[in-house]
């Protein structure tokens, strides 16, 4: 440490600012999901429309699950349109879109869904079961589930009408399982 | 900005969590204790147990259930774990790299105790022998004149 | 019109700032006193400047002009009158206003008390000084312009965050700016000796006192941060290890460190060097504060936002470290140990091991806070580091130092003999072991707080044994018991004042403790009438009510609290819905007590009124944290006043 040697003494600071400095790469409200390539878990939800919402009786069917509230503004009504743009184009192709309305209340959330037209379907989730069950930590978050029923892609964030294309594209182009 | 107010609170008219019936009576505090351990997800830094968010008002609803149900509090932890991932542990796991940040304070105070000791053996081993003992009115002199130093 | 002048008034303190910086510079290597002289002016024209631009700023909330972004982002016509002066500092741009004001006016005071009893230090301490208001200044010109321009002009403006809305907010952020900005002028004269090379003892006697101050400040602030945590975010805690939390707490730590270590530098002309690096390490860390909160590379409860400003710091920090690290290297030789102990027995050690362990808490807490980011660039796995984590790791460290807090002020300097030792600490053990046994004995189940109870009991048992001793040295010698107390006080206050600050510490520990160990919480959803008990306690839910308040609309939860004797209190938690805000915001209601808190937060309600569900926690001696502070004051301010002993 004497004489020469000491000269390095500032470059032990070197590595803790690189550190804060990598920092700045990293975004703290992004986090992966450790269900990808997981079987997504089953719920029965009971959509606005009274009919019930089953995720098991939807296997052999692409599925793209989006969480969303009415609270969430702006991404969530970004978001709706291309989330109906998408049902309406691929519902004949076995896709299906679900939305599920979380930590809301009941008027707002139908209210949304007649704001936004939208006619894929949509079911609150009363006691934050479903969300949990899919780690969901805010809205809106799309989980894509493949033939399989294995969750493929999640997607933090507002969707759009690419994302949608190019995800559901792929998962419909592997085969199907056998019956 | 979205992210602070997302943080802060959410809790709004949705049907309370706490309202379902257990099957069995849970004790409040070690809900508290497992929520406690359990990070809430819409906020930066408070757990399930604190934060009065709606998603940790419903997060702390399933813990209730869960453990209701017969759970042990680690199973409990294990379900949001496979979840959400270490992620959602205040407290990370101590094994694997994570463990790291549990021996740091350990490795600082050996670290330092050792510097302190190698400073003082060689500092102490500098000095002359020792003087000749005092006797003690000499040294309850010594004391109070050393007292009115500061 | 106004916010340009803000902003012309900004931009010429910058350049003064620049000049003095410069001119201070020279003229202490050149020793020309006219140059130095300059710069005072110019440091003088920067404060000047600065005040005004505080003053625009203010005028332009009081008379809400929503043309300037900062003021329409934070205040509405709805703002309150106080908030919409606090508002000045109530997001990122208006905080460094306030950080450059206070650095400029801690300058002003460094001229004037060091002007002439600092001769060779004081013109580079004064650059220093002045380099760091410019490098605020620079920020808030080129990366948080608090001045800009918005168009089109709103109607009105998207109103201050609520949680800002509080009393606390006008003394939290003073308070712990004045302490983090107030350990720039030990930091500068630490600089300035470097420098000169005059890294003697005298720096260290020159920034003593203002070491203590910062030291303050930065205590009370921290202490006020959590009364404001604890009465306004409304989730029961007053301290939850975020990272912001952690990064004021870190310089506060090696600043207690340098407070204890400077004593045995003053005493016997050791630690240089690690004196001179614990104060760049304290000051580092306060800019490592200012770039946690506001660069956005830790999610945190408080960060101000994210963008360019965090580059600016992070290169600031790495200019100051690098810079401090390099003027070490330069000057290893004069700094180079020269210690000389005559027995590993005496208070040298006490304080040698205290400070280990203030810096292996602040490694600690640093580690902590910083390891999710070496988790995800090491790995990319996210992981959290938060209270469980801390308060499992910190608790040893901290319970030693109480410990050490009753060893180091009373063994003696040098040597301590065997009988001494005896004499000043075989009583306070047994009070303590005593005190341990009776706890238990009174159904403490927690081990730790034993411990904890046992560890202040033998600390404040220490501190009475010195004083009554001493006391009666002087009664001997015909005082009467009062004055004789006082003008011990007064005669050794800088002794004393220590001591009154260690029990303050001692009141926090025991609040700490006493909140960790028996606070109670329950959940529960109560119809109208229904009732609630916990921890001796019981609520009864009597109703909601909505009203309409200035700038929010409010619900309003009547609960009548009723005790073991029958006393009854009303609480009123209540939900504030603001139009800015998407969700609404807790307001907490709750009696303190000296023992217990009653503590009352409102969650879901039906809107009917007929039930809600409440966050229902009974509190134990969290009162003592906030009485804590008080007593820390007293004490601060028996340590720093001028020194009576030569006079008497």
């Amino acid at each position: 440490m004497r004489r020469r040697w000491r000269w390095l003494l500032p470059l032990t600071a070197v590595p803790v600012l690189a550190l804060l400095a990598y920092g700045f790469r990293l975004n703290p409200h992004e986090i992966p999901s450790p269900l990808l390539g997981r079987p997504a878990a089953p719920f029965t939800l009971t959509s606005y429309d009274g009919a019930p919402v089953e995720l098991a009786a939807l296997r052999g069917r692409v599925v793209v699950l989006n969480f969303w509230a009415s609270w969430c503004y702006p991404a969530c009504y970004e978001e709706a349109p291309a989330l109906e743009r998408g049902w309406r184009a691929y519902r004949d192709r076995g896709v299906v879109v679900l939305g599920v309305d979380i930590q809301d209340k009941d008027e707002a959330g139908r209210k949304f869904i007649q704001d936004f037209s939208l006619t894929f379907p949509n079911a609150p989730d009363p006691h934050g079961k479903v969300s949990v069950d899919y780690g969901v930590y805010g809205v809106p978050e799309t989980f894509f589930i493949d033939r399989q029923g294995a969750i493929r892609v999640k997607h933090v964030s507002a969707l759009t009408d690419q994302i949608f294309r190019e995800t559901v594209e792929t998962l419909l182009a592997e085969p199907a399982p056998a019956r | 900005m979205t992210a602070l107010l997302l943080a802060l609170l959410l809790a709004l008219g949705a049907a309370p969590a706490a309202a379902q019936a257990p099957s069995r009576p849970v004790d409040e505090q070690q809900v508290y204790e497992v929520a406690s351990e359990l990070r809430c997800v819409v906020c930066q830094n408070l757990s399930v147990a604190d934060s009065p968010s709606e998603m940790a008002n419903q997060m702390r609803g399933i813990v209730r259930e869960r453990l209701a149900s017969g759970e042990t509090p680690a199973q409990v932890r294990q379900y949001f774990v496979t979840r959400y991932g270490d992620w959602i542990l205040l407290a990370p796991p101590r094994h694997g790299f994570t463990l790291l940040v549990w021996l740091a304070p350990l490795a600082a105070v050996l670290v330092g105790v050792v510097v302190v000791a190698l400073l003082l053996r060689r500092w102490t081993g500098r000095r002359r022998p020792a003087p000749p003992p005092v006797d003690a009115a000499m040294s309850e002199r010594i004391r109070r004149e050393m007292e009115q130093e500061p | 019109m106004i916010p340009e002048a803000g902003t012309g008034a900004l931009l010429v303190a910058l350049v003064l700032a620049l000049y003095g910086a410069a001119a201070a510079a020279v003229g202490g290597r050149r020793g020309r006193s006219a140059l130095v002289e300059s710069a005072q002016h110019a440091a003088l024209g920067v404060f000047a400047l600065i005040t005004a631009a505080v003053v625009l700023l203010i005028y332009a909330f009081l008379t809400f002009d929503f043309s300037v972004r900062y003021v329409a982002n934070n205040t509405n016509l709805g703002t309150p009158f106080y908030y919409r002066i606090t508002a000045l500092w109530g997001a990122l741009e208006g905080s460094i206003v306030l950080w450059s004001w206070m650095v400029s006016i801690y300058t002003l005071i460094v001229i004037l008390r060091h002007r002439t009893s600092a001769r060779e230090l004081y013109p580079w301490a004064l650059s220093v000084m002045l380099s760091v208001v410019a490098f605020f200044l620079l920020v808030m010109t080129v990366a948080a312009p608090v001045f800009a321009r918005l168009t089109p002009i709103p109607a009105d403006g998207r109103g201050l965050n609520p949680l800002l809305e509080d009393s606390g907010m006008i003394t939290h952020p003073v308070a712990l700016y004045l302490g983090f900005t107030g350990f720039t002028v030990p930091f500068a004269f630490a600089v300035a000796a470097l420098i000169t090379g005059r890294v003697g003892d005298f720096w260290i006697t020159t920034t003593r006192r203002w070491t203590i101050v910062a030291w303050y400040f930065l205590s009370l602030g921290l202490l006020i941060g959590g009364w404001w945590s604890y009465h306004v975010l409304g989730w029961g805690g007053y301290w939850a290890w975020d990272p912001v939390e952690n990064a004021a707490f870190m310089p506060w730590l090696t600043g207690t460190a340098l407070l204890h270590s400077v004593m045995i530098q003053e005493r016997r002309r050791m630690l240089r060097l690690w004196n001179i690096a614990l104060v760049m390490l304290t000051f580092s860390l306060t800019l490592f504060g200012t770039f946690l909160t506001r660069s956005g590379v830790i999610a945190s409860v408080h960060a101000f936002s994210q963008g360019s400003i965090g580059v600016f710091f992070l290169t600031f920090l790495a200019l100051v470290v690098l810079a401090g690290l390099g003027l070490i290297a330069w000057r290893w030789d004069a700094l180079g140990a020269q210690g000389e102990l005559d027995s590993v027995v005496s208070r040298e050690s006490a304080f040698l091991l205290n400070n280990v362990l203030l810096i292996a808490a602040t490694f600690t807490v640093f580690f902590g806070t910083v390891f999710p980011l070496l988790s995800e660039a090491v790995r990319d796995v996210k992981v959290s580091v938060g209270a469980p984590f801390f308060n499992q790791v910190n608790v040893p460290l901290f319970l030693s130092l109480i410990f050490l807090m009753g060893v180091g002020p009373l063994i003696a300097w040098r040597r301590a003999s065997v009988e001494s030792l005896k004499r000043n600490f075989l009583g306070p053990v047994l009070v303590g072991l005593g005190a341990a046994v009776v706890f238990r004995l009174l159904g403490v189940g927690s081990m730790l707080a034993i411990v904890a109870l046992a560890l202040t009991v033998f600390v404040a048992t220490t501190i009475g044994v010195d004083l009554v001793r001493a006391t009666r040295v002087r009664r001997a010698m015909g005082e009467r018991a009062l004055p004789a107390l006082g003008g011990l006080l007064l005669r050794h206050n800088r002794r004393y004042g220590g001591f009154v600050v260690h029990l303050a510490i001692l009141v926090v520990v025991v609040g700490v403790t006493g909140s960790q160990a028996w606070s109670v919480h329950t959940e529960t959803t109560l119809k109208r009438g229904e009732q609630a008990e916990l921890g001796g306690y019981t609520i009864r839910f009597d109703g909601l009510r909505e009203s309409q308040e200035s700038n929010h609309g409010k619900v309003t939860g009547t609960f009548t609290v009723v005790n073991g004797s029958g006393a009854g209190t009303v609480l009123e938690p209540a939900k504030k819905f603001y139009p800015q805000e998407q969700s609404p915001i807790a307001y907490v209601d709750y009696r303190l007590g000296l023992m217990n808190d009653i503590y009352l937060v409102l969650g879901d309600f039906a809107r009917d009124g007929t039930s809600a569900t409440v966050k229902f926690q009974v509190n134990r001696m969290v009162s003592w944290i906030w009485i804590g502070g008080l007593v820390l004051t007293l004490g601060t301010l028996l340590a720093i006043l001028p020194e009576r002993r030569k006079a008497a």
